[in-house]
């Protein structure tokens, strides 16, 4: 498919692996942070760890919308659709997810909550439409290349006078996530990052000026294709070669400086900050989520419905928290591969396909993780 | 979350502002809510049923002389 397997091409990427081998210098170590799941998954999907010199280390990112959502508010939205008796929409990554007392969205719908997986903004507008009589809830979850959309369905929604509809909104933002990793009491050593690929083709490349200039660090914007990222690792690899802060963009097909304006005005249009939320593993960041403008104020679900918060603390063991900082590889979390896996996952890094956890799983890592456990021969 | 795919622009209906987009084959509805003057044959970026951005054919053209560029070197024998 065009755009597609020219940048999935074997002997392309032999190449590009023999110009990284030549361009990272023996003496020093590498440490690429991959901020998006898209190119963590990559990695592993495609071997492409295998395909690095030793002293270059990929470090696995937060951007993982399912993932960095604390359980709370999952048990929030359950709330709505157990107690407030509405039609909850839901992308699919987040069915599986546990919140409370390991209860996930897919266990309340088996016992009988009306909870509905939707594809696109477009069809929880739909099923609005089709049952006027009940109140309809969008789960909205996910970084800007998400956000647009949600904001499209409550201008319809405001448009139309579809007052069943509303949206519960979760929608959080990649610059201050990265401002959070760079700013963390521990930080992570981090030489360069793999910036976020289609984030970028909605806010642009400029947001990571500022952030590059601040901390020093240099940021290649990547697509998610096998190529791309590690066309993006060679050029970050010569950048922290060159002592560079710059941001540069290897997906120029899809991301501009300037992103899309459209979109962005949709996203200003309904959404304004919030103060603060709380992040799983990246705790509460100032300024780092969205809500819904008092203008649109009877679209948002938080108002329309009352929602008790409840604290709820992650399963005992699991490293999602350090893993999504960066800390911790999945291999090195106690229960990877023995208490939780993809069929019973303990942490929302097993759950979503994106996640870390799923990426080691999925490709053959956790024959490692049991290499490491094994006992050591005397 | 954040994936999104490239599928061709196969008809546009500018009424409701949405176009049929052909990935490999397979047709789906789209949005066309966020992208100005796309037009049939264009390639967009689809995510959750909305097109993200148009893919420009120079700039891809770019990144794959890029690619070449990279692969000037001889591979190392095995």
């Amino acid at each position: 498919m065009k755009y597609i397997d020219e940048f999935r091409d074997q002997q392309t990427a032999r190449r590009i692996a023999a110009a990284i081998k030549q361009a990272a210098q023996a003496e020093r170590h590498y440490r690429l942070m991959e901020f998006c799941g898209g190119h963590t998954h990559a990695i592993f999907r495609y071997g492409i760890q295998d395909l690095m010199p030793a002293n270059v280390e990929f470090v696995h990112g937060p951007g993982c919308p399912v993932c960095v959502l604390p359980a709370a508010r999952i048990d929030e939205a359950m709330q709505l659709a157990e107690q407030h008796d509405v039609i909850l929409c839901i992308y699919g990554d987040m069915m599986r997810v546990p919140a409370g007392s390991r209860r996930s969205l897919m266990q309340a719908k088996a016992d009988g909550a009306d909870i509905r997986m939707i594809y696109s903004t477009q069809d929880a507008l739909q099923i609005a439409r089709d049952n006027l009589d009940r109140q309809v809830v969008f789960f909205a979850i996910g970084f800007e290349t998400t956000t647009p959309a949600t904001a499209v369905a409550i201008k319809q929604a405001a448009a139309a006078g579809l007052e069943n509809f509303s949206v519960f909104c979760n929608h959080v933002l990649t610059p201050a996530a990265l401002g959070a990793i760079l700013n963390a009491p521990e930080p992570v050593t981090i030489d360069a990052f793999l910036g976020p690929s289609h984030v970028s083709t909605i806010i642009g490349s400029r947001p990571y000026e500022r952030l590059a200039k601040e901390y020093g660090k240099p940021i290649v914007v990547a697509g998610f294709e096998p190529l791309d990222v590690m066309q993006s690792a060679l050029m970050a690899i010569r950048l922290v070669n060159d002592g560079s802060h710059e941001v540069k963009n290897e997906y120029s097909r899809a991301v501009t400086r300037d992103g899309n304006s459209k979109a962005q005005t949709f996203m200003t249009e309904i959404f304004e900050l919030r103060d603060s939320f709380e992040w799983r593993g990246l705790g509460v960041i100032a300024d780092s989520a969205l809500q819904i403008r008092s203008e649109f104020s009877t679209f948002d679900a938080e108002k329309r419905f009352v929602i008790e918060t409840h604290a709820i603390s992650d399963v005992k063991g699991c490293a999602c928290p350090e893993i999504l900082r960066g800390q911790k590889k999945p291999v090195e979390c106690k229960l990877f591969g023995t208490v939780c896996t993809p069929a019973n996952p303990m942490g929302s890094c097993m759950v979503s396909s994106e996640g870390a956890c799923a990426a080691y799983w999925s490709y053959g890592r956790h024959r490692v993780c049991q290499d490491v456990n094994k006992p050591h021969e005397p | 979350m954040c994936l999104a795919i490239p599928a061709e622009v196969v008809s546009i209906d500018e009424a409701n502002d949405n176009a049929v987009v052909s990935l490999g084959g397979i047709k789906k509805q789209i949005s066309l809510a966020l992208v100005d003057g796309a037009v049939v044959g264009d390639y967009l970026l689809i995510h959750v049923g909305y097109a993200l951005n148009r893919i420009s054919p120079d700039e891809a053209q770019k990144t794959l002389e890029l690619f070449a560029e990279a692969g000037m070197l001889e591979l190392p024998p095995k």
